[in-house]
């Protein structure tokens, strides 16, 4: 791995790799305890209308991209909160439409075709300094926001109702959340593509959150995995010479596995105690 | 006689066209501690929402302490029946309690020595201090319940409101519960709902019944009518099941059979 460091794009590589855990480890502590992973990956998905439409008006990428993903995501928010019972199968449907969207607005576009592989699997080795620069920033202003909002994100992912009570604005930290959401979504696509960033949202809060006692804990732990996966998965795929992206997943889902007949032993013991009759 | 808890005057609510509540009056006195019974879909919970300002009424007003309920909920303490959604959420007993030192206007303070100095009392007070640190879901449901009382104590609320809360306590540890509810009735105000009518405990001071209207006796006794409405027979149809209530003095109910 250090003799590797010594290539600009490996520096990258590792840079983004560390900067996507933190974003998504913040994230996906959220996403893990409000139980929205299959919003997220309608988000996720929906971004390729957003990144066709971005290419057959020629407007920026990140205008175009964000712009649709944060309607996608404010829609699929909206209908969470009015009609949840239907909500998963609209999900579904904007998810779908979305891609379908990017595929025919990429086919009408003259000339210039977007590999649909790297926006599933993104391109972690050609990161851009200014991609660094983009998503460090992002990382400082989610790390901000979370930490205002921390109670009220808290209070909202626990018990909605008590929080509302409680006079805590509910729709608009929801809203506020999504949003967040969207945007890093969006951004870490870009660099390691729609699949990774599910597993980066998914895997290490789901193992951190066993273990803490807080939000803000399984956010740490979350982060943590994060780094250890996407260095180890680069170190892999450097080390054998295989697809980056995939590498990283492959190493979050091995602990993942490995994980779950573990907790399943650790936990038995409390859970037979506090069922035994006093 | 001082302005009631709660007031509520020609209410009315429909759910999808399906009316649930239909022109309920109903007072909450100060130092009131009633047990509201009513079969499954009678409008309980509705009854809870509306209090707390959650839904709004069709029609009629309720107020909470002369302002409406809207205005009014973080004066309730309310206890949710359980939970539901986060079973494996990674929090200690105490933060959820500090959730009800949440305020609206105060929510970018800083969370104080003194709040933390407050919960960790509000779980003494439920026995629940040595239990401080763990996490909310290696407790077992009686525990848990405990916390969530003292997180709607802490609110130093005007009303306490209790959905269900011996649903998930042995017949043992409900005879505790209810002493404890008595004990703190000094304190404050108590309405809790439930489907069970065995739950109605000699420390209840009266019985409300809620079946689209409401009924509110002064006593904590089950009359006729009240099991009647909960549980209309028609003559034709008898109801098989006897009830059986714990009430001021020991009394066994009238048969169905008109």
């Amino acid at each position: 791995m250090i003799e590797a460091l010594q290539y600009d794009f490996m520096r990258h590589a590792l840079a983004a790799g560390l900067l996507s855990s933190v974003i998504c480890g913040i994230m996906g502590a959220l996403v893990v305890i409000n139980r929205i992973v299959f919003l997220s990956g309608g988000i996720a998905h929906a971004a390729y209308g957003g990144i066709g439409l971005a290419f057959y008006f020629r407007w920026p990428y990140f205008f175009g991209t964000i712009g649709f993903s944060l309607g996608a995501a404010m829609l699929m928010a909206t209908v969470t909160l009015k009609a949840k019972h239907r909500a998963d199968t609209i999900i579904g449907v904007i998810w779908a439409l979305g891609m379908a969207l990017g595929v025919i607005l990429l086919d009408l576009t003259p000339g210039y075709n977007v590999d649909l592989m790297s926006f599933l699997f993104g391109s972690i080795l050609t990161v851009s300094a200014s991609d660094l620069w983009i998503m460090l920033t992002t990382a400082i202003v989610i790390s901000l926001i979370v930490a205002c909002f921390y109670k009220d994100l808290l209070a909202l992912s626990y018990d909605e109702e008590f929080a509302r009570i409680r006079g805590v604005p509910v729709k608009t930290v929801y809203f506020i959340m999504i949003c967040m959401l969207a945007v890093t979504i969006v951004m870490v696509i870009q660099v390691v593509g729609l699949i990774l960033v599910i597993a980066l949202l998914t895997i290490p809060p789901f193992i951190a959150e066993k273990h803490t006692k807080s939000l803000f804990q399984m956010m740490v732990g979350s982060i943590c995995l994060s780094a250890l996966f996407t260095t180890s998965g680069l170190w892999l795929s450097y080390a054998f010479d295989l697809t980056s992206g995939a590498s990283i997943i492959l190493v979050a889902g091995i602990v993942f596995l490995l994980f779950l007949p573990l907790e399943h032993l650790i936990r038995r013991s409390p859970t037979e105690k506090a069922g035994s009759p006093r | 006689m001082s302005q009631p808890v709660v007031e509520m005057r020609g209410v009315f609510f429909s759910y999808n066209g399906c009316e649930v509540l239909q022109d309920v009056n109903f007072d909450v006195h100060q130092g009131d501690f009633i047990a509201v019974i009513g079969p499954n879909g009678g409008g309980k919970t509705t009854l809870l929402r509306l209090m707390l300002g959650l839904i709004k009424p069709d029609r009629g007003s309720v107020r909470v302490l002369g302002m409406p309920a809207q205005k009014a909920s973080h004066r309730i303490g309310y206890v949710p029946q359980e939970v539901q959604s986060n079973r494996s959420f990674p929090i200690t007993s105490l933060d959820v309690v500090l959730m009800g030192k949440l305020e609206p206007g105060r929510r970018f303070s800083r969370r104080s020595g003194r709040d933390r100095e407050e919960a960790m009392e509000a779980l003494e007070r439920m026995d629940m201090a040595a239990f401080a640190g763990r996490r909310i879901d290696e407790l077992s449901g009686g525990q848990r319940q405990r916390v969530y009382i003292a997180r709607a104590m802490v609110t130093k609320p005007a009303l306490l409101l209790l959905d269900e809360p011996t649903s998930s306590i042995d017949t043992r540890g409900q005879a505790d519960f209810f002493r404890f509810l008595k004990n703190i009735n000094n304190q404050v105000t108590i309405l809790l709902v439930s489907h069970d009518l065995l739950v109605i405990s000699t420390h209840v001071k009266s019985v409300a019944c809620v079946n689209r209207r409401l009924h509110h006796h002064g006593e904590a006794e089950i009359t006729g009518d009240m099991v009647e409405m909960m549980y209309p027979c028609t003559a034709e149809e008898v109801c098989p099941v006897e009830l059986l209530a714990h009430g001021l003095p020991h009394r066994v109910l009238k048969d169905h059979r008109r």
